[in-house]
């Protein structure tokens, strides 16, 4: 057994999943059969029907339905209904055929270009406002006079009005995946762009493209449709457009006639479109549920711990458990019993590495998990009021004023339509409760005090205008606002560089000083735990480990995972001393 | 000791800037440094400075708009795509986001081939590699078979070295390999570039932000600043006797995770700073 | 803002140029069937020649289009070649009638699709699959069938709404609310799921995203984070499908009209169409052109007043 043998049963299995997971899904296995059907009807429709679509007789005029030889009757000028419904379908399936593939075709070559070549992108997108600027369905009737009213020559150029939708979708992603690294790396390894173009980057938009060319299949056919209706096109090609329009004129003497192609015209396009939606579903996997805002939902029969905290502590979090749901449907606690003490004014460490529930807690204690999670058990008090389980509505009264959040990623935590000094002044009103003048005036103390020098200038600057070390300021003095006596800092440096690092710091423990904050700081830093913390909790897998003054605990750790982070510290005194290995056999094997 | 396997002299690196006639950004202004047979050159700096923009031009993955850059005494600053394809085999890269850097719908084996086929390997000559690769990194030959998302962030960038390792290169561009890691992977993963180094006698530029990652690897340090390097020499001399003013903020500001010490590198900072102040009133002053 | 909207008023002004140009250029291959149709199938080389260079339309096709541009300059686009109706008086009255059920239908549209795509994401859960369905709908059934249904049931039926026909606003606004009723409708629809989608999934992703949990931690009430932020940062992703559902309405009201025997563009631009009658033909592409720039540069102007980023080109 070979690697590369095995990574092409992979990537053919993947394959297979599609097609297997589609003949799954019962919404695409009855659409995709009905327009089995109707393409297998249309091919067939001269075995089907007796009659050819352009044949008259002027004795099945208006023919009622059943009439022998004309199972769905006759039109007004004695033409096999059934027969011209049959061939229709052939017409709109030719339509949608050269519609969607020209669109696709141009589409994805230039939106590969495009996006893959940055100095033809300007090209690229000249040529596509351009092509959006023609008057799509107007174009389309001027141009009769040029395409002769073939339905396949209109639907070519319609083909072209439809590409920049694809080109837009393949020039976003191709421009997405050319920043990825892995294709810096296959650049290095000095792989051709062609094959960069067709390995790494069409396979990972061939899933959009294949989605929106089935959408644009159903655009196509609607639009021949309606240029038929309006008459566009010989009247000798039979089509739904212009069996609906001679129905629509007898709508009075044979209601029916309008009826079919309406049926048939509807049918496909809802086929169309549903069977897009699973092929959508399949290749792009569960898309993103919607998020709404309010408190995460407690586990049934759950009830808040009813333990006397005592007065002593001024946040106390007990035995707080918080759960996702696996697609499976079991429940995955990832926050495992967490128990916590903070004293005003001091400042606790959440020490962890990625995965442990340090962030997670962070979010229980605030109330902000995402709507998905799962609070499974415990409490969580301030003053010994319990907040856990209590609606958005009032949580509201307590964020801001009682507790607080600083963010790890600056940028991303600012909201980059409103000036900074609106989304200040936004929040000190709501927490505080004090007038807009009151709150400008305020703000602009906040920013000053965060050691940021030009306030006024901040003030009026939009989020993408200032530094993530200014932008890290701001949503420090947009959280101590409203004096809150528990600051919950979430990675608060993890973003930033060093020095800036150690601004913040100093910032943070001078606030503390002077409101006489609490903080929790989250954190997988021990340098920062070291600089900041009085006392650390160590988690691991949702669990606390180790608790203790952070001088007893860097001192004497009890706990095996507490004794392996300090281990896997690089230690501050030791430099590389051996010198360099000259080793001559450059261009062998591994060994 | 021989003449340095890459040496850069002078060296600029631009950025362009979308749309005709419009002037690329300079980032890097000119730079030399370089780096011997077997030796890892440790780049520090913030973000910003210029440190990932030298390694991407040595890549050949920045414009370098002026100066030179020399790999084992030929001039490798405006390759050719042919060039720069044979050049694969002494110039290889590990970057730091583990997630991006693997195509996620690629297995790791087709992966790992990739450098050797385009290298004109034959299939089975490129397999029986792929295993022994995987070997040295430390992961299961199964791995092959199987997905990146079905592994860690430290396994990921363990693929990344192994795929560097492919062609037997003899310098690795590191961007920053272990900045995305948790900090008990970050160890291991820094051993086994150790070790490899060892055995291989493969030189790594290694760019990073983190001093103290940088002080365990490098043999020799240059530390940059807004597009320059301020200040170069061997790691120890560069970390305990650092003579820039900003070197010195820098090995300041880090804190150490030793609570008594961080207390007092705090207080020294605190009077490099005021010292540093007071000396910029004085430049003003005159 | 100002320099940003001079620019894309300059570009879109070359776009303008280079499309009717094209337009101008396809056009030129069916000139010989003018003629034909003019002078009928039996006249001599002689005479075809005649009328050619009286028209003008031995000249190269770039003088040609030169020529008719230094008119567009003057404000004057030709008289129809059958009807000798200057061109200029002729199209904007159609436009009028068919910019009065897209404009409307566009409207509505928006309207119903901030509501229920800001429902959906916002609500989650059950709201969101009923709106989905909705908005499904939309999608499934083309306009010109809502178009024959809504006629059958409301005008055929029940007479409670006029079948065909179109009545001037300035003779009987009742008359004409109730004219467009049915059109509006019908074209609508299909929008409205079309912006729904994008609305919903765009406030999908902006509710997902830091800011919002930031905001919620500094007492920011719900209906402002939802609203007031989220609404407000997703509109502009939502704003490329506005245009583009515009175009779609422009089209389908060129057919609906049909149905309804509106005097509008689509009926008027098929018979010009049909008889080759290129003054009128290039006209209407002169005011569909400029229908076009002036939405995109409508909503590019919406798009920069909405994210600052955006005003920087």
């Amino acid at each position: 057994m070979s690697a590369p043998t095995t990574v092409t049963a992979e990537v053919e299995e993947k394959r297979r999943g599609t097609v297997a997971r589609l003949i799954r899904d019962p919404q695409a296995v009855v659409t995709g059969s009905i327009l089995l059907l109707m393409v297998l009807a249309g091919l067939f429709a001269n075995v089907i029907a007796q009659h050819g679509p352009n044949e008259a007789s002027l004795s099945a005029a208006l023919a009622p339905v059943g009439t022998p030889g004309y199972p769905l009757g006759g039109d007004q000028s004695g033409r096999d209904i059934l027969a011209r419904l049959l061939h229709s379908i052939n017409t709109a399936v030719v339509s949608a055929l050269i519609g969607a593939s020209v669109a696709a075709l141009v589409g994805t070559v230039s939106g590969l270009i495009g996006g893959y070549f940055l100095k033809l992108r300007g090209v690229t997108e000249w040529v596509f406002t351009l092509i959006m600027t023609f008057p799509g369905m107007l174009l389309l009737i001027l141009l009769m006079p040029v395409t002769k009213g073939d339905y396949r020559f209109t639907m070519l150029i319609f083909g072209v009005l439809l590409s920049p939708g694809i080109y837009r979708i393949v020039r976003n992603m191709t421009i997405g995946v050319s920043n990825e690294l892995y294709v810096d790396a296959a650049k290095v390894s000095g792989v051709t762009n062609p094959r960069i173009l067709f390995r790494h980057v069409l396979s990972v938009v061939r899933g959009p493209i294949v989605i929106s060319t089935a959408f644009l299949c159903g655009t196509s056919i609607s639009t021949q449709s309606g240029l038929a209706f309006l008459g566009v096109g010989s009247k000798e090609i039979p089509s739904f457009g212009a069996m609906i329009s001679e129905g629509f004129k007898n709508i009075h003497l044979a209601p029916a006639q309008y009826l079919w192609p309406s049926l048939a015209l509807g049918l496909m396009n809802a086929c169309i479109v549903l069977f897009g939606n699973s092929l959508r579903d399949i290749l792009q996997g569960a898309q993103p549920k919607p998020q709404k805002i309010a408190v995460a939902h407690v586990a049934q029969g759950f009830e808040a711990l009813d333990i006397d905290t005592g007065k002593a502590s001024l946040l106390s979090v007990r035995d707080l458990g918080i759960a996702y749901r696996s697609p499976a449907g079991d429940l995955n606690e990832v926050v495992r019993g967490v128990s916590l003490n903070l004293k005003a004014g001091e400042t606790l460490g959440l020490v962890g590495e990625s995965g442990s529930g340090k962030t997670q807690t962070a979010f229980g204690v605030l109330g902000v998990l995402p709507n998905e999670a799962l609070v499974t058990r415990g409490s969580v008090r301030i003053d010994g009021k319990e907040i856990l389980g209590l609606p958005e509505a009032d949580l509201i009264n307590v964020r801001g004023s009682q507790i607080a959040y600083v963010p790890q990623e600056p940028m991303s935590n600012l909201d980059p339509v409103y000036t900074v000094g609106k989304q200040l002044i936004e929040g000190i009103m709501a927490s505080t409760g004090v007038k807009r003048a009151a709150a400008k005036e305020r703000a602009l103390e906040l920013l000053d005090r965060v050691g940021i020098p030009d306030p006024a200038k901040t003030f009026k600057s939009y989020p993408h205008e200032i530094s993530g070390g200014m932008a890290q300021r701001v949503l420090i003095a947009g959280a101590v606002a409203a004096a809150p006596r528990i600051l919950i800092a979430d990675e608060p440096t993890t973003a930033l560089d060093v020095t800036v690092q150690a601004d913040i710091l100093d910032l943070l423990r001078d606030l503390q000083r002077e409101m006489g904050m609490a903080i929790v700081l989250v954190t997988h830093n021990f340098g920062v735990v070291a600089d900041i913390c009085d006392r650390i909790a160590v988690m691991k897998q949702g669990e606390i480990v180790e608790q203790g003054t952070t001088v007893d605990v860097f001192a004497d750790p009890q706990h095996d995972y507490t004794k392996m982070l300090l281990n896997s510290i690089l230690d501050e005194d030791t430099v590389r001393s051996d010198a360099p290995v000259l080793v001559e056999a450059a261009g062998g094997e591994v060994r | 000791m021989n003449a340095p396997l890459l040496k850069a002299d002078g060296l600029k690196v631009s950025y362009p800037v979308r749309g005709l006639g419009k002037k690329p950004i300079e980032i890097v202004h000119g730079v030399d440094f370089e780096v011997g047979r077997g030796e890892t050159l440790g780049i520090v700096g913030e973000s910003g400075s210029g440190k990932t923009t030298i390694g991407r031009a040595i890549l050949g993955l920045a414009m370098v708009t002026g100066g030179s850059v020399r790999f084992d005494g030929r001039d490798i600053s405006h390759l050719g795509a042919r060039d720069r394809r044979d050049l694969s085999k002494g110039i290889q890269v590990v970057f730091q986001d583990p997630y991006s850097s693997l195509n996620p719908s690629l297995t790791i084996g087709a992966t790992l081939a990739e450098p050797l086929i385009v290298q004109g390997w034959d299939k089975a000559k490129a397999t029986r590699r792929v295993l022994d690769l995987l070997d040295r990194v430390g992961l299961p030959k199964n791995a092959a078979a199987r997905l990146p998302r079905e592994f860690s962030g430290g396994q990921r960038q363990r693929i990344a070295i192994a795929r560097a390792l492919a062609p037997s290169p003899r310098l690795i561009v590191c961007d920053e390999p272990v900045s995305a890691l948790d900090l008990s992977t970050q160890a291991t993963v820094m051993d086994l570039l150790i070790d490899i180094q060892r055995e291989q006698g493969v030189a790594y530029l290694f760019v990073s932000h983190d001093l103290a990652v940088v002080r365990h690897i490098s043999h020799r340090t240059a530390v940059v600043y807004r597009g320059d390097i301020v200040e170069q020499g061997s790691t120890r001399q560069v970390t305990e006797q650092a003579e820039h003013p900003y070197t010195q903020r820098l090995l300041l500001a880090a804190p150490v995770a030793d609570p008594l010490r961080q207390e007092k590198r705090r207080a020294d900072r605190e009077r490099l700073r005021a010292a540093q102040r007071e000396a910029d009133l004085q430049a003003a002053g005159f | 803002m100002f320099l940003f909207a001079m620019r894309r008023i300059g570009t879109g002004f070359i776009l303008f140029l280079i499309v009717a140009l094209i337009t101008f250029w396809l056009l030129s291959f069916s000139f010989d069937s003018v003629i034909a149709q003019k002078l009928g199938t039996a006249a001599s080389p002689e005479t075809i020649a005649a009328l050619k260079s009286e028209m003008g339309l031995d000249r190269s096709v770039v003088v040609q289009y030169l020529d008719w541009l230094q008119g567009v300059f003057h404000g004057d686009l030709g008289r129809s070649l059958y009807t000798q109706e200057p061109v200029i008086d002729a199209v904007p009255p159609r436009m009028v009638v068919t910019l009065s059920i897209v404009i409307p239908a566009l409207l509505i549209a928006t309207v119903i699709a901030v509501i229920l795509g800001v429902f959906a994401a916002s609500r989650g859960g059950g709201a969101d699959k009923g709106a989905q369905g909705l908005m499904l709908f939309g999608y499934l059934v083309p306009n010109l069938l809502v178009a024959i249904l809504l006629t059958v049931v409301l005008a055929v039926n029940l007479h409670w709404l006029p079948a065909t026909g179109y009545v001037r606003f300035g003779d009987d606004p009742v008359g004409w609310l109730k004219s467009i009723t049915i059109p509006v409708i019908a074209l609508a629809i299909g929008g409205a799921a079309a912006i729904a989608n994008q609305v919903r999934g765009a406030m999908i992703d902006e509710l997902r995203k830091d800011y919002v949990r930031t905001l919620r931690t500094r007492g920011v009430s719900t209906r402002a984070v939802v609203y007031k932020h989220a609404l407000r940062n997703a509109a502009g992703p939502a704003l490329t499908v506005f245009m583009i559902t515009f175009t779609n309405m422009f089209g389908g009201a060129l057919i609906i009209e049909q149905v309804f025997a509106l005097p509008g563009f689509g009926t008027y631009s098929f018979n010009s169409a049909l008889q080759v009658d290129y003054p009128v033909l290039m006209g209407l592409t002169v005011f569909g052109v400029a229908l076009t720039l002036g939405v995109n540069l409508l909503t590019d102007l919406a798009n920069g007043w909405l994210n600052p980023k955006a005003r920087i080109y």
